[in-house]
């Protein structure tokens, strides 16, 4: 006789499961703290001595936090309310060097006992806590041109040095085209350059011609390592620059493969954000050309070896062409006010081969004249016959030629500024590093803190009320079974909640929309199943017989409509982007747990209350 | 046979009907679909949109003249929500160096309009992303349909997989229809609400193939059309109970999920209720149509012992 009964073993790991669930779901009831965090930038430490300075400058003016948190990576304080958090990231800020990173965050008010058992609550995505997400597209373009206008000028300074005579080094068309006075140096050129330059291709002209072409051409791997180091050094800087911004919790990453994602939660200001994720500028420095005449160069005449510039301040400036050191060699920048002339400037601190370098420089220079270029990467678009086309554009201004007045290395200041707000962002610009290759915003999603705010009260409200209501429903129609349907529902969000938690996947509206969802096709398994027991018991078998029977014979058609519902949710979580991607994760956790709450967790209970004894009726 | 298996509703005499109102349907879908298309959302044409939340009810003319003036020509302005609320579109061809410019609009209205705004969201999305967005979520489709093509014709048969197919293909243009006809809003979470609805329709349609499967194996004695009939009244109770519940959370979500997710949950509903119809109506005729026979579904086993028999 069928007895419908659970060995112990798997009542409890049931128990068990679901204990586990639980307490990984729990950190989600606690909320979050409004804090401040604290964090080093280049060299400097965090220690108990700067949290310490820290209480005393809050405590100064009269605040406190109600924790204080130390560790090697960051401090973090956590306050009553918003207003106190504010008030002391301003008083923090104007206190610490900006060596360090202070920014404002919600830190969860996790319990220490769960921390240590690594539960955390569901991270929430920018739809939900406000902020902005980029999509930023990297221009290869741009850096495969850089990368062979470098390389042209490295052949160059190669041909020079083997004395191999060539009568020009020319870039067209991503190739570059070396011309030689005879057959003879081109041969031997050739061979020389094949040895130094292995990742490059060298396509030898015919024989006979009267001034023979060496063609040089990037490698096919050579070129897919140009992008590769473009996407990854523009993350590096991007990361620099959001921790420049003071943004708790950032994500940068790649996508695809020229793209960065940047989101970043609760930042306010996204013009500021905007200028300084894509801003390119950086500086060159340049000796003037004095030997030749500026004005010859206007009239077409420009010497090789040199380039002639415009001023910012009008008129033009002939400079060689030779740079002395470039921003990527520039590891420390601050903005200030210069004494003497009352404007703005930026003190530069160069790394050890820039700052020899320079040193080389001015001591042979002395009393010769230097100029700062400003360069800067521009989009601009055009409407050209109806069609939108977009230009890029370089500026490349002087912003200041002064003299060598004595000789200097690595820690100079640099002047002609417009105002110190541009000085500032300059200074920005130079401590996180250039872009390796300029990038374009190619996606932006702002979401602010009340639409986030609203977005959670409602997306909560709906959760709770369409759950409210199959609960009732499914009470009403199955009576004591139907109580059974709403606690494995019950325990199917506990589940889906933990798992969230757990994996640290990002809820968004829509993953609260698959979770509604979800809530609503989990209990078709358990309607299945009772619709077959309530057919068994129809055609006149027993109610023990019939609940076996019910759940057997439901199962084929249970995992077969799951299966292809969850074919469907990772199709769309392998195509999707973010708010797709959110939908699918949820609807496919939720899919596996409802599978395990309606049939298993609905068994135990089935099984706990009718079985092993004489059941005469089954209220289904 | 007992009692269960008399039919109670003969769902396939009215098939004709059903096939004139899935043909109406369809040829209206597809009508509007090729004429007036889809009024796709920034996800898809590109373009910004801002919106922004007010103190006080807005005047849209004011507005829209406000926007007008300061060149933002082609600015489609209109509430979201409430009249305290709007949203603020501006296409892609007008918007020039666009990554700015909801800063900008955001700048001239708190500067120049009657009262302040504050930034509730602001989106842009540059037409390249636009267009990939397009394809990935067609592909997307297409997968899908191919995968459950490929799992229904291995755990079923073809012809149940032709039906099934064909279901889903008439939920979706139809669902896509309505969007079409009514202008509503075309969006990347309507495309996910879409696909979603894919995954459900299927679900509606694998239960009801299921017990057609079982019966064939069990009631010898039926023709296909009987047999289709009685499971198709099996399993009523379930389809209604399933869709009653899915669309109850739905029904919440469109009433108080808020804006964002009313087009999703809309997508949805129609969706819950036309994948219904369609696992009734058009999977089981088309399969039946097809020539399903009892001799499709019989378990192999029987040819091991043939096979024993051979000496």
């Amino acid at each position: 006789m069928m007895m419908n009964h659970f060995p112990v073993w798997k009542n409890l790991l049931i128990a068990l499961t679901l204990v586990v669930a639980a307490i990984y779901a729990l950190p989600n009831l606690y909320g979050d703290n409004p804090s401040v965090q604290i964090s080093p930038l280049r060299g400097s430490v965090i220690n108990s001595s700067l949290l310490a300075d820290v209480k005393k400058e809050l405590k100064a003016e009269g605040i406190s936090a109600i924790k204080e948190e130390l560790s090697d990576k960051q401090i973090l304080l956590r306050f009553e309310n918003t207003n106190d958090q504010l008030k002391s990231a301003d008083i923090i800020k104007a206190n610490l060097s900006n060596s360090y990173v202070v920014a404002l965050n919600l830190a969860p008010a996790t319990p220490q006992w769960l921390r240590s058992l690594n539960a955390a609550p569901m991270y929430l995505g920018l739809d939900l806590r406000g902020g902005v997400h980029f999509l930023l597209e990297v221009d290869m373009e741009a850096a495969e041109k850089q990368s062979v206008n470098r390389h042209a000028s490295d052949i160059r300074q190669f041909l020079r040095e083997n004395k191999l005579r060539y009568l020009s080094v020319i870039v067209s068309h991503g190739n570059i085209n070396i011309k030689f006075r005879n057959q003879e140096i081109h041969d031997k050129a050739v061979e020389e350059l094949t040895r130094q330059f292995r990742t490059w291709e060298f396509t030898p002209s015919e024989d006979g011609a009267q001034s023979p072409v060496l063609v040089a051409r990037m490698s096919a791997k050579e070129l897919k390592e140009v992008r590769k180091y473009a996407l990854q050094q523009n993350i590096i800087t991007l990361k620099n620059r959001v921790n420049e911004l003071g943004v708790a919790e950032p994500v940068i990453q790649q996508q695809g493969d020229n793209r960065i994602v940047v989101e970043l939660p609760g930042i306010q200001d996204t013009a500021r954000a905007k200028e300084i994720l894509g801003a390119t500028a950086t500086l060159e420095y340049h000796l003037v050309d004095v030997k030749h005449s500026a004005s010859a160069a206007q009239a077409g005449r420009v010497p090789i070896g040199s380039k002639l510039y415009n001023r910012r301040d009008g008129g033009v400036a002939l400079l060689k062409k030779q740079i002395i050191v470039t921003g990527n060699e520039i590891i420390g920048a601050s903005s200030g006010i210069d004494s003497d002339a009352g404007s703005a400037m930026v003190s530069v601190t160069l790394d050890g081969p820039g700052g020899k370098k320079m040193s080389n420089t001015t001591r042979n220079n002395i009393g010769k004249p230097m100029a700062v270029v400003f360069i800067e990467h521009r989009t601009e678009t055009k409407i050209v016959n109806g069609k939108k086309v977009r230009y890029k554009t370089v500026v490349e201004e002087v912003i200041n030629v002064a003299t060598i007045r004595g000789h200097f290395s690595n820690r100079f200041q640099t002047t002609g500024l417009d105002n110190s707000g541009e000085a500032r962002d300059l200074a920005l610009l130079l401590r996180a590093g250039a872009l390796a290759a300029p990038i374009d915003i190619v996606e932006e999603r702002t979401v602010g803190p009340s639409l986030g705010q609203d977005n959670i009260d409602k997306g909560f409200n709906s959760v709770l009320i369409g759950f409210a209501l199959v609960l009732v429903f499914m009470a009403v129609y199955y009576k004591t079974f139907g109580l059974f349907a709403d606690i494995a529902l019950a325990t199917n969000l506990v589940f889906i909640v933990a798992i969230l938690s757990l994996l640290q996947a990002t809820l968004t509206l829509p993953g609260i929309a698959g979770i509604v969802l979800t809530v609503g096709m989990a209990v078709d398994a358990n309607v299945l199943i009772f619709e077959r027991i309530k057919e068994e018991l129809k055609n006149g078998n027993s109610p023990q017989a019939s609940i076996h029977a019910g759940y057997e014979k439901a199962f084929s058609t249970i995992a077969d409509a799951n299966i292809t519902t969850l074919i469907v949710a990772l199709i769309l979580f392998g195509f999707g982007t973010g708010p797709v991607k959110g939908f699918a994760i949820t609807l496919s956790i939720g899919i596996l747990t409802s599978m395990f709450t309606a049939i298993v967790g609905t068994r135990a209970l089935v099984n706990l209350t009718y079985g092993n004894r004489q059941v005469d009726k089954l209220k289904i | 046979m007992n009692d269960q298996n008399t039919i109670k509703i003969d769902f396939l005499s009215k098939r004709a009907i059903a096939l004139v109102i899935s043909t109406v349907l369809l040829i209206v879908s597809i009508g509007s679909l090729a004429t007036q298309g889809l009024k796709k959302g920034i996800d898809f044409t590109g373009g910004t949109l801002v919106e922004l939340s007010f103190a006080e009810p807005v005047e849209l003319e004011n507005l829209r003249s406000l926007l007008k003036n300061a060149d933002f020509e082609g600015a489609v302005v209109q509430h979201f929500g409430s009249s305290k609320e709007v949203l603020i579109r501006l296409l892609p061809s007008k918007a020039l160096n666009t990554a700015a410019l909801s800063n900008k609009v955001l700048d001239l209205v708190n500067t120049k309009f009657s009262q302040k705004g504050e930034l509730r969201r602001a989106e842009f999305v540059g037409p390249q992303v636009g267009e990939e967005l397009t394809e990935d979520g067609g592909l997307a489709l297409l997968y899908a349909l191919i995968c459950i093509l490929i799992y229904v014709t291995f755990r079923f048969e073809y012809r149940f997989a032709l039906g099934s197919v064909a279901a889903l293909g008439h939920d979706v243009i139809i669902t896509l229809g309505f969007f079409s006809v009514f202008q509503f809003e075309f969006d990347l979470t309507v495309l996910a609400a879409i696909l979603a609805v894919i995954g459900y329709s299927l679900n509606d349609t694998i239960v009801v193939f299921d017990r057609v499967r079982e019966n064939f194996r069990k009631l010898r004695n039926c023709t296909p059309t009987e047999v289709v009939n009685i499971s198709l009244n099996q399993t009523l109770t379930r389809t209604i109970m399933t869709s009653a519940t899915t669309l109850l959370v739905l029904l919440a979500l469109f009433f108080l999920g808020g804006e964002i997710i009313h087009d999703f949950a809309l997508a949805l509903i129609i969706g819950v209720l036309i994948g219904t119809y369609s696992s009734i109506y058009v999977a089981s005729p088309i399969t039946l149509a097809l020539g399903i026979s009892k001799a499709d579904l019989i378990i192999v086993k029987v040819d091991q012992e043939e096979l024993d028999k051979i000496p």
